[in-house]
């Protein structure tokens, strides 16, 4: 086997290193187990591996070392808002008062929390345009599944039940269509038209009065506005539908338009996107979900109320005359998403993003984000076929298909190439209705040497592409590893270690 | 303000782009325009924020309380070394690591959890984690109903309410029923009528918690599972207090098929309720069901062994409607966390934990058991919590002990109308003696004060 | 694409083989092609009714996933056990022993409606 010269950071399995009795004592432990508990209900064997604490500390090094985040470089990957990360929110959420209190403490006691969530549930309702937000689901595609449990709660309160078709346009997320499954709701996948936005024709077509919801995000994958949104909200609306803003791409319009003013009913939040809360490696989320004033019984519980506190006057300051509690008594509600009440440490994070920014920072971050995404999109116009010309939003996609045909490289050997100089890849082959699609979006943290980097790499790869296809046919050549081995992977699943006695 | 630009920048910008203004560029049609002025706290300095947090944080007076609470989240002593290895930045602002060339480090670190949760549970398999426990119980539920394509759910009355209450909201969503299974005086789930109900073939699954709820051992008997073996049910097992894996008998050895639990104990800050990790493991025939992420072992195109992301098929991106789960985020920051707290504490520092957290937990058994006025609810083997009967409504008495300075344990009558007498207390190898002297001094007192109101309530209704 | 001419085909990408009162069902050398490396091939049970144009599985590769239609209708006989080990025959031999499963046909006719090999061979170039 041939060792890349660069993988000086290679660490072996855990499960391989390690001898018994080598971990550090952490806690002084208690009389042996058989003292408590009969023998049959205790386990033969616990055959996990003892390590030094400084081998673990190397080991967990190492492995940092091969991996890529926004601390390391650019990441202009489409739709994910990789935006940098304050580290005073990780301070914040690690205060004592906030890190070490137990769900279960009583509300009187957990003031201070509370009123993190009221705040932070206050702020999405006014930069969102919504009556109310609920801050139970643990991610995006979580509060999409809340949002149609709420959905279909309100039909049948109406006794509308009948209604079980999803709208989805071809542009969508993913998780869209495989939300509205796990709801029993059928979909209805709409074809884009030609500017690449939703059709109003096309969609009157297919909506009727067994219409429950249309999903959409606006701007949409392409990075567009879906300007006749208010007359899509309004055909929606005519058959009694509801309509459902998919908030991936909020970081696009945060301060300057509203889904509310829009005409959406529901809509969900990726927090860990837009208000800068660490992506950790795919997790843990936060998807606040809000609704319009029609919609608000029916939201997770518990939702986070507030009432004047019996003994304030005047003298108090308005936030100091309130007292918060958790409100379980919500009848028409669809139930807890989760165990416990929220993602809290992450609403810690989002609140703190606000405060650093204010209204008029938020404005701002979208304007930028926004500016960033057109400076790229312009430069990169002149080297690869960006299928929808115009202004964008907050990400635009491009098109490698020219290329591919010219020279047999695709979009995925140009992301691969990118690896190779220090950046990561773009989104890739979606949306689904671009092909040799490459989507970028470069978040408004970036400075304008970091992205005439990005966009200076980008040529020269394109031009290498022309020039000596192979060079970037087998790219990445300067990562840890070369390209995987997907098949092998997928057909002859390896999923874990065993001991060498199994 | 976290945006680099300049004036400069942004004018260069602008006219490279042949836009003349920011505001033109984020123009929206009229009929959506901004009309409201936002209402927004004004922007703080760094230093003023910190000066906000700390004033919430100190308004959580129960943060420093002397606790005995648990109920699915427990304190535990948490080694400093993870939070240095944590918070580096390539771990913590990572994306999910689809680009396996440059996420080698993050895939390993996952492969790894994998390989923790088998060895703990005993199964075949685990996935990269999901949100929490109770939302692991809901996704194993849907495998099941996967499995055998039955409609009905079976669980156990002593599974903690709040992962029964999320596997209803999502059973809801399918319109899926789900029934339960009684408990016995003794606190742990009643498998008597069990061969009669599953004799109709008609529950996907049993979901049974151990220890449950109450803290007690609840293991279905050999004659429970073969029953499930024999009706086609698949037999769930549920694990809110992850550490009693180090100690207790693994659930693939009492039948489980499928384990669905909480790993918060790994290192996971309490957090005022998240975020927290679940996990779900399976054996191998649930392979193509198990909803999440997977790492797997591969080579690449120079044969070095490397990991990737894989059997993505079965995930919402590419099966979309026909997807076993919409869930795309795993928990893999608290997945690391908990990788890193198994890994420091390793084989031996586990065991010391979980014989710590017997000895505790009994040691507070024998002395709230010893005061006047309050017993033990059950008698069966429990882990690191107990049931305590106070003899009268158990809220009140939790109030005076927190006047004091106490939070006594969970009010099991919030959940458990017919426990409304009753406290959930949780011992950990954080509790000192000393907490449980305070605790029971306390105690005494609320009993005193409560029973004196107990009396007067009683003159008065007679 | 050489296709095979004593195969019905559908345009969902299957193909059937008609012997008697027995149908073998696979999909076409076009299909496994489009979906690239196959990784898994989720089968009907042995012993079920199927019937025509009804989604009876999955098709899975690497990065797609696909739904396994059956051109004809009746009951499953037999279904390929070797593609659980070996799911590459598939890309491997299509049209042979990567065939899918075995259905005794509900009356006859049932090929009404299938294409030719031509008219596949004309759907295809499309």
């Amino acid at each position: 086997m041939t060792r890349l010269a660069s993988d000086h950071t290679a660490s072996p399995l855990i499960f391989e290193m390690g001898q018994e009795g080598r971990a550090n004592r952490y806690v002084d432990p208690g009389a042996p187990l058989t003292d408590f508990l009969p023998r049959e209900v205790l386990r033969e064997d616990l055959p996990l591996p003892d390590n030094s604490e400084l081998d673990v500390v190397r080991h967990f090094t190492r492995l940092s070392q091969r991996t890529f985040g926004i601390d390391v470089g650019f990441y202009p990957l489409g739709s994910c808002t990789m935006k940098y990360n304050p580290r005073v929110n990780d301070a914040m959420a690690n205060l004592h008062g906030l890190r070490d209190l137990h769900p279960y403490t009583p509300d009187e006691l957990s003031q201070g929390a509370l009123q993190i969530m009221y705040e932070l549930e206050r702020t999405f309702c006014n930069l969102f345009g919504m009556a109310a937000f609920s801050l139970n689901p643990s991610a995006g595609a979580h509060a999409e599944l809340a949002a149609l449990l709420i959905a279909k709660a309100y039909f049948n309160d109406r006794g509308e039940g009948h209604r079980d078709k999803v709208i989805v346009p071809d542009t969508a997320h993913g998780t869209n269509p495989a939300s509205a499954a796990m709801c029993g709701f059928k979909v209805i996948s709409l074809k884009s038209d030609d500017r690449g936005r939703v059709s109003v024709d096309e969609l009157k077509k297919v909506l009727g009065s067994d219409t429950a919801v249309c999903m959409m995000t606006n701007p949409n994958t392409l990075g567009l506005f879906e300007d006749h949104i208010h007359e899509i909200t309004k055909a929606v609306h005519d058959v009694g539908g509801l309509m459902y803003y998919d908030g991936a791409n909020a970081n696009a319009l945060m301060g300057n338009a509203r889904p509310g003013d829009m005409g959406f009913d529901l809509m969900h939040l990726n927090t860990h996107k837009t208000f800068t809360i660490p992506h950790g490696g795919g997790g843990a989320g936060h998807g606040p979900v809000g609704v319009a004033a029609h919609l608000v019984d029916f939201l997770p519980t518990p939702y986070v109320s507030s009432r004047t506190k019996p003994n304030s006057n005047q003298a108090h300051s308005p936030s100091d005359r309130l007292e918060f509690f958790l409100d379980f008594n919500r009848p028409k509600s669809i139930g807890p998403m989760r165990l416990f009440w929220s993602n809290f440490a992450h609403a810690v994070r989002a609140l703190a993003y606000i405060y650093a920014n204010g209204a008029e920072g938020l404005t701002k971050v979208s304007q930028l984000a926004v500016l960033n995404a057109n400076y790229i999109r312009v430069k990169v116009r002149e080297f690869l076929d960006t299928p929808y010309d115009e202004i964008c939003r907050h990400e635009f996609v491009a098109s490698a298909q020219e290329l591919k045909k010219n020279t047999g490289v695709r979009a995925l050997d140009l992301a691969k190439a990118l690896l190779d100089r220090g950046f990561m890849a773009p989104t890739m082959y979606f949306p689904l209705i671009v092909p040799e699609c490459l989507m970028i979006e470069p978040t408004e943290t970036e400075s304008k040497e970091t992205l005439d980097s990005f966009i200076d790499a980008l040529r020269e790869i394109v031009e290498s592409a022309k020039s000596d296809p192979d060079s970037i046919l087998s790219a990445p050549q300067h990562t840890v590893v070369g390209r995987l081995d997907e098949t092998r992977a997928a057909r002859q699943p390896d999923l874990r270690w065993y001991p060498v006695n199994e | 303000m976290y945006t680099p630009h300049t004036e400069k920048d942004v004018k260069e910008m602008l006219a490279a782009i042949g836009v003349p203004s920011l505001e033109r560029l984020v123009e929206v049609p009229e009929p959506v325009r901004l009309r409201e002025r936002l209402d927004i706290v004004p922007a703080l300095s760094e230093a003023g924020i910190v000066s906000r947090f700390e004033h919430f944080a100190k308004k959580n007076t129960g943060a420093s309380y002397v606790s005995f609470l648990g109920a699915g989240a427990y304190r535990h002593y948490v080694p400093p070394a993870i939070g240095a290895l944590a918070m580096r930045g390539e771990f913590l602002t990572a994306y999910t690591p689809y680009q396996a060339e440059v996420s080698q480090g993050y895939l390993q670190a996952i492969y790894e959890w994998q390989t923790y949760i088998c060895l703990l549970t005993g199964l075949d398999i685990a996935n990269a984690s999901v949100y929490d426990g109770a939302t692991a119980l809901a996704e194993a539920a849907i495998m099941a109903l996967n499995a055998n394509g039955r409609k009905r759910v079976l669980v156990s009355h002593a599974i903690h309410p709040m992962y029964r209450s999320v596997l209803k909201t999502y059973c809801d969503g399918l319109d899926i029923s789900i029934e339960e299974l009684p408990i016995t005086d003794e606190g742990v789930t009643d498998f008597n009528e069990l061969r009669e109900r599953l004799q109709s073939k008609q529950y996907a699954c049993l979901a049974v918690q151990s220890p449950n709820f109450f803290g007690n051992i609840d293991t279905p008997d050999d004659t429970a599972a073969r029953v499930c073996r024999e009706t086609g049910t698949v037999l769930i097992g549920v694990v809110a207090e992850a550490l009693s894996l180090a100690a207790l008998t693994p659930p693939a050895q009492w039948g489980a098929e499928i384990v669905a639990g909480e790993a918060q104990s790994f290192g996971v800050p309490v957090a005022y309720g998240g975020p927290y990790v679940g996990f779900i493991a399976a054996n191998k025939d649930h392979l193509r069901r198990i909803p999440g992420r997977l790492v797997g072992k591969t080579v690449d195109v120079h044969g070095n062994e490397a990991f990737v992301l894989t059997l993505q098929a079965r995930e919402q991106h590419i099966r979309r409607e026909r997807a076993t789960s919409n869930i795309c985020t795993n928990q893999a920051h608290c997945a690391l966390i908990a990788t890193m707290y198994l890994e420091l504490l390793g084989k031996t520092g586990l065991h010391d934990v979980a014989s710590a957290n017997l000895e505790r937990s009994r040691q507070l058994a024998t002395r709230v058991s010893s005061l006047k006025g309050c017993s033990l609810e059950f008698a069966a083997p429990f882990f690191n919590e107990i049931v305590v009967n106070v003899h009268r409504p158990a809220s009140p008495v939790l109030a005076q002990l927190q006047q004091r300075g106490v939070l006594g344990g969970v009010d099991l009558g919030r959940y458990y109308p017919e426990y409304s007498d009753c406290i959930l207390m949780a011992a950990t190898e954080l509790t000192t003696s000393r907490d449980i002297e305070v605790l029971c001094s306390a105690l005494e007192d609320a009993l005193r004060v409560t029973s004196v109101e107990k009396a007067e309530n009683d003159t008065v209704s007679v | 694409m050489a296709q095979p001419a004593d195969v019905r085909y559908s345009k969902e990408h299957e193909w059937v083989k008609v012997d008697g009162d027995t149908a073998t069902i696979g999909i076409t050398d076009y299909a496994q092609n489009s979906l690239g490396d196959i990784v898994y091939v989720e089968l009907p049970k042995v012993g079920s009714q199927v019937e025509k144009s009804a989604s009876v599985g999955v098709v899975e590769s690497v990065k797609a996933v696909s739904d396994l239609f059956t051109p004809v209708g009746g009951q499953v006989i037999e279904v390929n056990a070797e593609l659980d080990g070996d799911p590459a025959l598939v890309n491997r031999e299509p049209f042979g022993s990567g065939w899918m499963f075995k259905l005794k046909l509900n009356g006859t006719d049932q090929t009404d409606g299938l294409l030719s090999a031509d008219e596949y061979a004309e759907l295809t170039q499309e």
